[in-house]
C-alpha cells in the first residue's frame, strides 16, 4: 500500500501542476459545467440568455484573433473586418437568397478564409507596428466600402439589412433565443475542440516556432510564409463565423456597427483573457459584453474612464492575462500540496 | 490646373495636422519602442487645459507655456505611476494599457468640459495668407511650427548627449546601463517631450477643427498611418508621411470618379500599405538587422 | 302595492346599472412597467462614443421627468426614467434596448436616438409591440403606421426640410447651381433625397459630396464645391461639421445661398464657434423657440422654460436648441400619458399618440402645433424658415407645411 502510494506521488509530481490540481477534478468540472450550460436558458431570462450568446460569440472571435496573434505572433488590429465580412454573408444570403441560417455560417467562414489567406500573403512582408497598420487599414477600410454606393444594392448602404432570427427547429419547445444559444454552444463546442486540435498538432507547434523565432522555425524545414498565410486565414475563418453568428443574433447589420472600435474591443478581450490560452478567450468574451455595463452601472457620465480604470486593474493584478494568473494560482496551489 | 493647386495646397495644411501630431507618436516610440495609442487624448487634454486657462483670462501665449510645462510634467508622471508597475509584463499588456487611458481621458474631457465643440483662437490669424486664396495664414503657420518642431527633434537625437542618450536607452537598454546612462529617466523624459509635443499639436489643429473631446481620434488614425509609412525612426519621415497622406488623400478625393469620395481614407491608406510592402520599415525607416 | 313592485324595480335596474358602469369607470389597466405608482420609461442615448454632443437632450429629459415627478407625476404616477448608453452603435442600442425591455421591463421606449440605432431595434420592438415612441431622429421612414404600427417619430422629418428648402430655391433663386455637403449615412441621405425630389430637376445640382465622420476636416470637400461653380450650399452636417464649414467658406471667401440643416442650426453649438460674421446670411428653418432669441425674451412659455433650466438643469448650456428640444418632446410624452388616463397598456399609450390632437406647446413656434392620427406618424410637420443676421436667428415667412410623407 504504502509503495502503490509513494508510486501515485512520484508520478503525480512528476505531471504539470495545473494538469495535476485538476487531474481528479477534471471529469467531475466539464460534467458540472456542461449541466449548467445545459440547465442554464431554462433559469434565466431571455435576455440573459442573449447576453450570454453575445458573450460566446465574441469569445470566438477573440479566438480567432488568438490563432493568430497569440500563437503566431502575428499582430492584428483588423479583426473587426473578418467579423463584418462574415456577418454580412451571413445577412446577405439570408435576405437575398433565403439561405437557411445554419449554411451562412461556412459559408461565411469560407469566404473569410479565403479573404484572410489572401490578406496574409502581402502581410507577409512586414512586421509589428507596419503589420498593424495595414491590419488597421483593412477595418478601417471595411466600413467605408460597405457603405459604398456600388456595393448599395447587396449591402443595403448605410441602412444596412435586417434579418429574422431562426425559431427552434422541429418544433422543439424552445424560444429563438434559447435555440440560437443553443446553436452557438454547439458550434463554439465543434471550434473550440478544433482550435485545441490544431494547437497541439504538429501544425500548431509549427505555428507556434514561427511565433518565438521565424529563423529557427524556417531552419528546421518550416515553411513560414505558407503558415503564416493559412493562420491568418484560419484566424479569419473563426472571426467570420462568430460575425455570421453575430449577425443572426443582433439580427441587424449595418456599417457603423463594424468600426475599428469593435477590433480594439477583441483586442482588449484577447489580452484580458490571456495571450495563447484557449479558454481564456471565454474569459475575454466575458470581459468585452459585460465589463462596459458594467462601468456604465458605475458612473453614466464616467463610463469610459472606469472602463478604462477597471482595465488598467485588471493588467496590474494579472499582467498576462487570466490565463496567466490560472497558471500562477495553480502552481501556488500546486506547490502547497507538495 | 488651380483646383488642383488648391487640394495640394488644403492636402498640404491638412497634412500638416497628421504630421505634428505624427512627431508626437515618432518620440514616444523613439522613446519606447511602442505607439501609444492614447498620444491623441493627451494631446486633447492639453489643449483643453489651454482652453480652460484662457477662459479664466490668461492671455495666449502664457496659456501656451503653461500648458506645456504640465504637460511635459503629466506625461513623465504618466510615465512613472501608471507604466512602471507593469514594465516586465507583455507588450501586449501595455497596449491595453494605452488604450485603457485613451478612454480615461476621452471619458474625463467630455465629462469636465461636456462635447460642444468650442472654438479656440490661434496666434496666427485666419484670413486667407497674403490675401490669396490659397491658403490661410493659420494653415501656413502651423506648417511653419510644424517644421520647426522637425529641425528641433532633429537637432535634439543626432546633435545633443541626452538626445543619443534616449535612443541608447530604446535601442538596447541593458548596454546603456553598462554606459552610465539612467534608462528609467530617458523613458521618463521621453513621454514628457511627447506630451509636450502633444500638447503644441493640439494646441494647433483646434483652431481647425474646433476642440471637443473626440476631436483627435480622427487625426489619430491619419497621424498614425503618418508616422509609420515615414518611418517610426525617422521624425523627418514623419513629416513628409503625413504631408503625404494629407495630400493623397484630398487628391483621391476630388480626383477619382465616382468612388474617391466614399472611399478616400481606404485608398490613402491603401497606398500607404503599398508603400509598406515595397519598404517595409517606412520610407525613411531604418531596416534593425540583427543577429540570430 | 302596485307602486312598492315599481320602485323596487326602478331600484333594481338602476342597481344593475351602476354595477355595470362602476367598473367601466374605476377600471385600471395596466401593461408590464406601469402601475398605480408609477411608469417605467427606457431610453438609450450616446453618452460616449462620437455621438455624444446629443447626450445633453437626455439629461434635459431626465431633469423635466424630475420636474413632473415633484409636482405630484403624470394622473399621480411617478415616472421611472431609466436611460442607457448606446455609444452610437447598433449592436449595443440592441442590447441596451433588450435588456430595457425584458430587464427592467419598461412600459415603453421613448426618445431613442439615432438612425442606426432605431433601425436596428424597430423589427424587434413591433414584434414585441411595445411602443417606440418619439424616436430621436428625423429619419422619413418612422412615418409607416402601416408596417410598423409600433414606432413614432417627431421631429419634422428630414426630406420635409430638403422639400421646404426646394420651394425657397425655387421661388428666390430658380437658375442657382446647387452644391451639396452631406454626412454619408441615412440621416445625410435623407436630406439630399428630400431636396432633390422637392426639386424635381427643376434646378442643377453641379456637386454633391459626402464625407465621413471620421474625417477630421472636410476643408478639402469646400474647396471642391467652390470649384464646382454651386452658388447655392445646401449642408447637410452635424454640428462639429457645420462649424467647420461655415468656418472655411469663410476663410475662402466663398459666399453662396446658405442652407444649414436644422440639426445644426444652433447658436451657441454651431454659430458661436464658426464665428457670428462668418454666420451671416444663413438660412434655416426652425420649429422651435430658440432660446437666443430675444424675441422671447418676454413669453411666458419662455420664462416657464428659462425657470425649469434655473432649477432643475442649472448645468445645461441654454444657449443651444438641444434643451429645448428635450424639454418639449418630454411635454410631448407627458402629454401622451396624461390622455391615456388609468388604461396604461401598450396598446392604449399606442392609440393616445395617434391621437393627438392639435397638441400646442409653449416652446413650439406661433402656429406650429402637434398632431397625430392612425395614418399620420408625424407628430411636426410644420416650420419656419429664419435668416441668421449676424446676431441672432430671425424668422420670416409663414409657417409652411414639408410634402415629405410615409414611406
Amino acid at each position: 500500500m504504502k509503495e502503490d502510494l509513494a508510486l501515485t506521488q512520484e508520478l503525480a509530481a512528476r505531471r504539470l501542476p495545473l494538469a495535476n490540481v485538476l487531474a481528479g477534478w477534471r471529469p467531475a468540472a466539464i460534467a458540472a459545467g456542461l449541466v449548467l450550460i445545459v440547465l442554464l436558458p431554462f433559469v434565466a431570462k431571455n435576455f440573459f440568455i442573449f447576453q450570454l450568446t453575445m458573450a460566446l460569440i465574441y469569445a470566438i472571435a477573440i479566438l480567432g484573433l488568438n490563432l493568430l496573434t497569440g500563437f503566431n505572433g502575428q499582430f492584428s488590429l483588423g479583426h473587426s473586418a473578418f467579423y463584418a465580412i462574415g456577418a454580412y454573408t451571413a445577412a446577405i444570403l439570408m435576405d437575398q437568397a433565403d439561405v437557411p441560417y445554419y449554411w451562412t455560417l461556412p459559408a461565411a467562414g469560407l469566404v473569410c478564409l479565403v479573404s484572410g489567406f489572401l490578406f496574409g500573403l502581402p502581410a507577409l512582408r512586414l512586421e509589428g507596428i507596419y503589420l498593424a497598420l495595414a491590419t488597421f487599414a483593412l477595418a478601417v477600410a471595411i466600413p467605408q466600402l460597405l457603405k459604398s454606393t456600388p456595393l448599395e444594392p447587396w449591402t443595403g448602404g448605410v441602412q444596412g439589412v435586417v434579418i429574422i432570427k431562426p425559431d427552434a427547429p422541429f418544433g422543439l419547445p424552445l424560444n429563438s433565443d434559447q435555440w440560437l444559444y443553443f446553436f452557438t454552444v454547439a458550434v463554439a463546442i465543434v471550434l473550440y475542440v478544433c482550435a485545441l486540435n490544431l494547437v497541439r498538432s504538429r501544425t500548431g507547434r509549427a505555428i507556434i516556432a514561427i511565433r518565438e523565432n521565424p529563423i529557427a522555425a524556417s531552419a528546421m524545414g518550416v515553411n513560414v510564409s505558407l503558415y503564416k498565410s493559412l493562420t491568418f486565414g484560419v484566424s479569419a475563418l473563426y472571426t467570420g463565423i462568430a460575425g455570421a453568428l453575430g449577425a443572426i443574433a443582433v439580427q441587424f447589420v449595418a456599417p457603423d456597427s463594424f468600426t475599428f472600435f469593435l477590433s480594439i474591443a477583441l483586442f482588449v478581450g484577447l489580452i484580458v483573457g490571456g495571450v495563447g490560452s484557449i479558454p481564456g478567450t471565454l474569459v475575454g468574451g466575458l470581459f468585452v459584453l459585460f465589463v462596459p455595463n458594467i462601468a456604465e452601472e458605475v458612473s453614466k457620465g464616467l463610463a469610459g474612464a472606469v472602463y478604462g480604470v477597471i482595465l488598467i486593474l485588471v493588467i496590474y493584478v494579472m499582467p498576462s492575462g487570466a490565463a496567466g494568473l490560472a497558471r500562477l494560482l495553480a502552481g501556488q496551489f500546486a506547490r502547497l500540496r507538495r | 490646373m488651380e483646383l488642383l493647386l488648391h487640394q495640394v495646397l488644403a492636402g498640404l495644411a491638412t497634412g500638416g495636422i497628421y504630421a505634428c501630431l505624427a512627431l508626437a507618436l515618432v518620440m514616444i516610440y523613439q522613446a519606447i519602442d511602442h505607439l501609444n495609442f492614447a498620444q491623441g487624448e493627451m494631446a486633447m487634454f492639453s489643449t483643453f487645459i489651454a482652453w480652460q486657462l484662457m477662459e479664466l483670462g490668461t492671455p495666449y501665449w502664457v496659456a501656451f507655456v503653461v500648458t506645456l510645462v504640465i504637460s511635459f510634467v503629466a506625461g513623465v508622471l504618466i510615465d512613472r505611476v501608471l507604466f512602471r508597475p507593469i514594465h516586465d509584463a507583455p507588450i501586449l499588456s501595455h497596449i491595453v494599457v494605452f488604450i485603457a487611458l485613451f478612454g480615461i481621458l476621452n471619458s474625463l474631457a467630455g465629462f469636465i468640459w461636456d462635447f460642444n465643440v468650442k472654438n479656440f483662437p490661434t496666434p496666427f490669424g485666419s484670413r486667407p495668407l497674403f490675401g490669396s486664396g490659397l491658403i490661410s495664414s493659420h494653415d501656413a503657420g502651423m506648417i511653419g511650427v510644424t517644421i520647426l518642431l522637425l529641425v528641433f527633434l532633429y537637432v535634439f537625437f543626432r546633435h545633443t548627449r541626452i538626445g543619443l542618450a534616449m535612443r541608447a536607452a530604446a535601442a538596447n537598454p541593458q548596454s546603456a546601463r553598462l554606459a552610465g546612462i539612467r534608462v528609467g529617466w530617458m523613458i521618463a523624459l521621453g513621454w514628457g517631450m511627447a506630451a509636450a509635443i502633444g500638447a503644441v499639436a493640439g494646441m494647433l489643429i483646434a483652431p481647425v477643427v474646433f476642440l471637443e473631446p473626440n476631436m483627435m481620434t480622427s487625426v489619430l488614425l491619419y497621424g498614425f498611418a503618418a508616422a509609420v509609412v515615414g518611418g517610426l525612426t525617422s521624425p523627418g519621415g514623419a513629416v513628409i508621411g503625413g504631408f503625404a497622406v494629407g495630400i493623397i488623400e484630398n487628391l483621391a478625393g476630388t480626383f477619382i470618379p465616382y468612388v474617391g469620395r466614399e472611399l478616400k481614407l481606404t485608398i490613402a491608406l491603401f497606398l500607404i500599405v503599398a508603400v509598406l510592402l515595397v519598404k517595409p520599415a517606412g520610407l525613411f525607416g531604418r531596416r534593425v538587422v540583427s543577429r540570430v | 302595492m302596485k307602486m312598492h313592485k315599481s320602485w323596487l324595480f326602478a331600484a333594481a335596474l338602476l342597481g344593475g346599472a351602476a354595477l355595470a358602469a362602476a367598473p367601466a369607470a374605476a377600471q385600471k389597466k395596466y401593461d408590464t412597467g406601469a402601475s398605480d405608482t408609477e411608469i417605467k420609461i427606457g431610453n438609450t442615448n450616446p453618452y460616449s462614443g462620437p455621438a455624444s454632443a446629443y447626450g445633453v437632450i437626455g439629461k434635459t429629459i431626465t431633469a423635466y421627468f424630475n420636474k413632473v415627478n415633484a409636482e405630484g407625476g403624470v394622473n399621480g404616477r411617478k415616472i421611472n426614467f431609466i436611460s442607457y448608453d448606446d455609444g452610437y452603435s447598433p449592436p449595443k442600442t440592441v442590447e441596451q434596448a433588450r435588456k430595457l425591455v425584458e430587464s427592467d421591463e419598461v412600459l415603453l421606449l421613448f426618445q431613442t436616438l439615432g438612425t442606426p440605432s432605431n433601425t436596428a431595434i424597430q423589427k424587434y420592438m413591433n414584434a414585441k409591440k411595445v411602443p417606440q415612441l418619439f424616436v430621436a431622429t428625423g429619419a422619413t421612414k418612422w412615418n409607416d403606421p402601416k408596417n410598423y404600427a409600433w414606432t413614432i417619430g417627431w421631429q419634422p422629418n428630414y426630406q420635409s426640410e430638403g422639400h421646404i428648402y426646394a420651394q425657397h430655391l425655387l421661388k428666390n433663386q430658380p437658375n442657382g447651381k446647387i452644391g451639396i455637403l452631406y454626412q454619408n449615412d441615412d440621416y445625410g441621405k435623407d436630406y439630399v433625397r428630400g431636396l432633390k425630389d422637392g426639386l424635381n430637376g427643376k434646378m442643377p445640382i453641379v456637386a454633391e459630396l459626402p464625407y465621413e465622420t471620421t474625417d477630421p476636416t472636410i476643408d478639402s470637400q469646400i474647396l471642391n464645391l467652390r470649384a464646382s461653380g454651386a452658388d447655392v450650399f445646401f449642408n447637410v452636417t452635424t454640428p462639429k461639421f457645420a462649424a467647420q464649414a461655415i468656418k472655411k467658406a469663410a476663410e475662402i471667401e466663398w459666399k453662396p445661398l446658405h442652407l444649414l440643416n436644422n440639426v445644426s442650426n444652433s447658436v451657441g453649438s454651431v454659430l458661436k464657434p464658426a464665428g457670428f460674421d462668418n454666420s451671416k446670411g444663413i438660412l434655416s428653418t426652425q420649429y422651435l423657440k430658440d432660446p437666443t432669441d430675444p424675441t422671447w425674451k418676454d413669453d411666458p412659455a419662455y420664462k416657464e422654460w428659462a425657470a425649469f433650466m434655473e432649477k432643475y438643469y442649472p448645468d445645461g448650456d441654454k444657449t443651444t436648441t438641444f434643451t429645448v428640444y428635450g424639454y418639449l418632446v418630454a411635454q410631448t410624452l407627458v402629454a401622451t400619458l396624461k390622455q391615456c388616463g388609468d388604461d396604461l397598456t401598450r396598446a392604449n399609450v399606442m392609440k393616445q399618440a395617434a391621437n393627438l390632437n392639435n397638441l400646442q406647446l409653449g416652446m413650439l413656434l406661433p402656429g406650429i402645433a402637434i398632431n397625430t392620427s392612425p395614418t399620420d406618424f408625424a407628430p411636426i410637420k410644420q416650420m419656419q424658415m429664419e435668416k441668421f443676421n449676424g446676431e441672432r436667428w430671425e424668422l420670416f415667412g409663414p409657417v409652411l407645411t414639408g410634402g415629405g410623407g410615409a414611406s
